[in-house]
């Protein structure tokens, strides 16, 4: 961007600007802590939506032969509700939470590309309102309008004219395509800013453990996205330019597509899951009081979990029928992924033990996450083994593993990162008793939802079926896990209650309430737009202990 | 603008030691090549290794021995060369020999996409392949036609910074920006060496 040369900070604050001016404000800014906010607020709204799609798969599976939702909603529903979840929230709320934190984590006043950043939010956002616009402007199957149906893998032949003679498929490419290209510049951007704009003494091994997620996640972005990119490309000209790539009636090959979609599949499920490592490796030493355990190994593990993720594409593609050798290379690979997690896992049990535990809300949803990732991880290395894989893919099973990872990670590694984070953007503290209730609330109702799904799917239901028969056994299940849904929707309610209540009436949080140590504590809450002046000067992983205890800082032992 | 971050001192603080255009090229390009291997992955599958056989045009019989092609990717990798010097030349403060190179390399790159474009007629035109005739058309234009796209993006904006050297508003302080185009040329003249390989050397000569 250009850069204005101000020799005064003492810029008036406006009298308090009107509704229309401050909305202009927020379209027109290109401060990376209003854009961090928006993406992680659109991201919301998305939940909030993906959330309900969730409740009317549930409503309909509740109950055996229940004939509320016809077949065609349902597959609107499930496809709607994948999609939504991982391109429209789960990769928002992370990069959003990196665009926020990562300048202000490692010393600087705004990410290296400002504009690039502003283009991709919007981008983003009017991708997502395009792939919802599906739902009133495409013509679906009869020509009714309708979302697309055809899963959040979207599989060829599915996907090709012969059997989708709608355009709401094109909406769903469209949609993707055009959100994918925001998350590559995000991508692009952060890693160029973690590389180019460290302040004075942040070396690379001083950084927090949150940046060095944000640094290899904008790497997998840059590798990931441009394959699905491609893939999308591709199918579209499939769609209507009549070309061959993916239909088997055309010599097109379907395995094709899963080998690209893959390939950008399983980076993407890092993407979704590494910057959650990030947030909990802040947390944990902060309520723990201890410095983080295994700080090198920390960043040795992820980079590795990084360069490993590119090479298991294919254990979603057991069931195809791959060559036993290439099913054999990818279950070792998996197997092996396994072991940098567990080094991350270890890690932060080691900064837990033996330290002075605070039970604050960030806390407890950094500690679920700890015991539900490892459920979900646990289940994933069952998966990795071909046979089981074989017996049990496409069902529940597979679905109850992916949510323990997703959600039990992700989702609760992001509320545990709002509750942290939320003083520093709002300046006002989220109550702690509605935040321990959601807490709890979630944690009852996340368990009851989805734990059943692994014995349902064991028993042989299958994912993506819109009704079932009775007297099967799968009765008791599919009511748990709906009963569950009502609890978590319970849960998520007290959660915006609390955003909601806390930022009018919340108390003041102040600079720095949790007493942390990683620079974004060191300047005003909320910031002011250019961060820091002047810019920080760092001698250790904890500059803001330095700070606090000049006696006896961190540099004199790192 | 309304909201604008005030900044204090800018101008006093220290440059950064890595240049924030080099590294974001350099991404950008990494990302673009995934982008391409797609294309080439898809190529090699079909035409190379499944040698699909649907009653398209025979591609040993449609490359071999095409010379054009042979003395455009010369053209082109050359202009690689050519750019360069029109780098150092601006880096120099050397205006005049910077535009001589840079319409140098303009003419080139602007060859290699005229010698596509009679390929294209020719293929299109004569033999009237599309994406839509062979499983051989669908890879090859959208291989090939990505990266001409890829050219005219690189060819635009070097004529634009012609322009602008014309326009007298390309000082020699600027020299790193146009340092950071010229990787993106380099990186369009190295993806032609995959493509090409891909398609006329591959299944033409193996």
């Amino acid at each position: 961007m250009t850069v204005l040369p101000r020799t005064s900070t003492a810029k008036p604050e406006p009298s308090r600007p009107g509704v229309l001016e401050r909305v202009h404000e927020w379209v027109v800014t290109i401060d990376h802590k209003r854009l961090g906010i928006l993406y992680i607020s659109a991201g919301i709204l998305f939940f909030l939506v993906g959330g309900i799609e969730a409740g009317v798969i549930r409503y309909q599976l509740a109950y055996a032969a229940n004939p509320t939702i016809d077949p065609v909603t349902f597959n609107q529903m499930f496809t709607m509700h994948g999609t939504t979840m991982v391109f429209l929230v789960g990769m928002p709320v992370l990069l959003g939470f990196g665009n926020y934190l990562t300048p202000l984590m490692i010393g600087t006043r705004d990410m290296a590309f400002p504009r690039l950043n502003a283009w991709g939010f919007w981008v983003f956002l009017f991708g997502g309102l395009l792939l919802y616009y599906s739902f009133i402007g495409s013509s679906g199957l009869y020509g009714a309008p309708g979302a697309p149906d055809v899963g959040w893998f979207a599989y060829s032949p599915l996907t090709t004219r012969a059997f989708n003679r709608g355009n709401n498929v094109d909406y769903w490419t469209l949609g993707i395509l055009v959100s994918g290209f925001g998350s590559m510049a995000t991508g692009i951007n952060l890693v160029v800013t973690i590389l180019c704009l460290r302040c004075k003494g942040m070396k690379l091994m001083r950084m927090p453990i949150m940046v060095w997620s944000m640094l290899v996640t904008g790497f997998l972005v840059m590798i990931a996205l441009p394959v699905l990119t491609a893939a999308q490309v591709m199918l579209l000209f499939d769609r209507f330019l009549g070309a061959h790539f993916f239909d088997p009636q055309l010599e097109g090959s379907v395995l094709l597509w899963q080998h690209l979609f893959w390939f950008f599949g399983h980076p993407e499920v890092y993407i979704l899951i590494i910057p959650a490592f990030g947030f909990i490796s802040e947390i944990i030493p902060v309520f723990s009081r201890k410095v983080i355990f295994g700080y090198t190994m920390m960043v040795v593990a992820l980079v590795w979990i990084a360069f490993q993720s590119m090479g298991v594409w294919a254990h979603h593609m057991f069931a195809v029928g791959l060559p036993p050798s290439l099913n054999a290379f990818f279950a070792a690979s998996t197997f092996l992924i396994a072991v940098p997690t567990g080094i991350k896992i270890f890690n932060w049990i080691g900064t837990i033990w033996g330290g002075r535990i605070i039970y604050k809300t960030p806390m407890l949803f950094a500690l679920g996450f700890v015991g539900m990732f490892v459920i979900g991880g646990l289940t994933g290395i069952m998966l990795a083994t071909v046979p089981f894989d074989w017996d049990v893919s496409d069902s529940y099973f597979v679905v109850g593993h992916f949510h323990y990872v997703l959600f039990g990670g992700t989702l609760f590694a992001i509320f545990g990162a709002i509750y942290y984070w939320f003083p520093k953007m709002s300046g006002k503290m989220l109550s702690e008793k509605l935040g321990k209730l959601h807490f709890w609330v979630l944690f009852i109702g996340f368990n009851l939802t989805f734990a059943p799904m692994h014995v349902s799917g064991m028993l042989g239901m299958p994912r993506r079926i819109y009704t079932y028969a009775p007297d099967r056994g799968l009765d008791i299940w599919n009511l748990l896990s709906s009963i569950g849904y009502g609890v978590q929707f319970i849960a998520i309610l007290i959660f915006v209650w609390n955003i909601l209540h806390s930022l009018r009436k919340g108390e003041d949080a102040g600079d720095d309430p949790w007493d942390a140590w990683t620079l974004e504590w060191a300047t005003t809450s909320p910031p002011k737009s250019w961060n820091f002046n002047p810019l920080p000067v760092v001698k250790s992983r904890r500059p803001l202990w330095d700070a606090k205890h000049p006696e006896d800082p961190d540099h004199e032992y790192e | 603008m309304a909201y604008r971050p005030a900044r204090p001192n800018l101008a006093s603080e220290e440059p950064q030691h890595l240049s924030r255009g080099k590294v974001g090229i350099s991404c950008l390009i990494i990302t673009e090549s995934f982008f391409f291997v797609c294309f080439i992955v898809a190529y090699l599958y079909y035409v190379v290794i499944l040698q699909v056989e649907d009653g398209g045009p025979d591609p040993v019989e449609l490359f071999r021995g095409d010379i054009m092609v042979y003395i455009a990717s010369v053209t082109l990798l050359s202009s690689s060369v050519t750019v360069v010097l029109a780098s150092r030349a601006l880096a120099r403060g050397a205006h005049d020999k910077f535009r001589s190179w840079l319409a140098i390399t303009l003419l080139l790159g602007g060859f290699f996409l005229f010698a596509t474009i009679l390929e294209w007629m020719h293929l299109i035109g004569d033999l009237g392949m599309w994406l839509d005739t062979s499983t051989l058309g669908t890879c090859f234009f959208s291989l090939v036609g990505f990266h001409a796209l890829h050219v005219v993006i690189g060819l635009t904006a070097l004529s634009l910074c012609l322009l602008i050297s014309f326009m007298g508003r390309l000082p020699e302080q600027q020299a790193e920006r146009f340092e950071v185009l010229s990787w993106y040329w380099h990186f369009v003249d190295v993806v032609w060496l995959f493509v090409f390989t891909t398609v006329y050397i591959l299944r033409v000569y193996t």
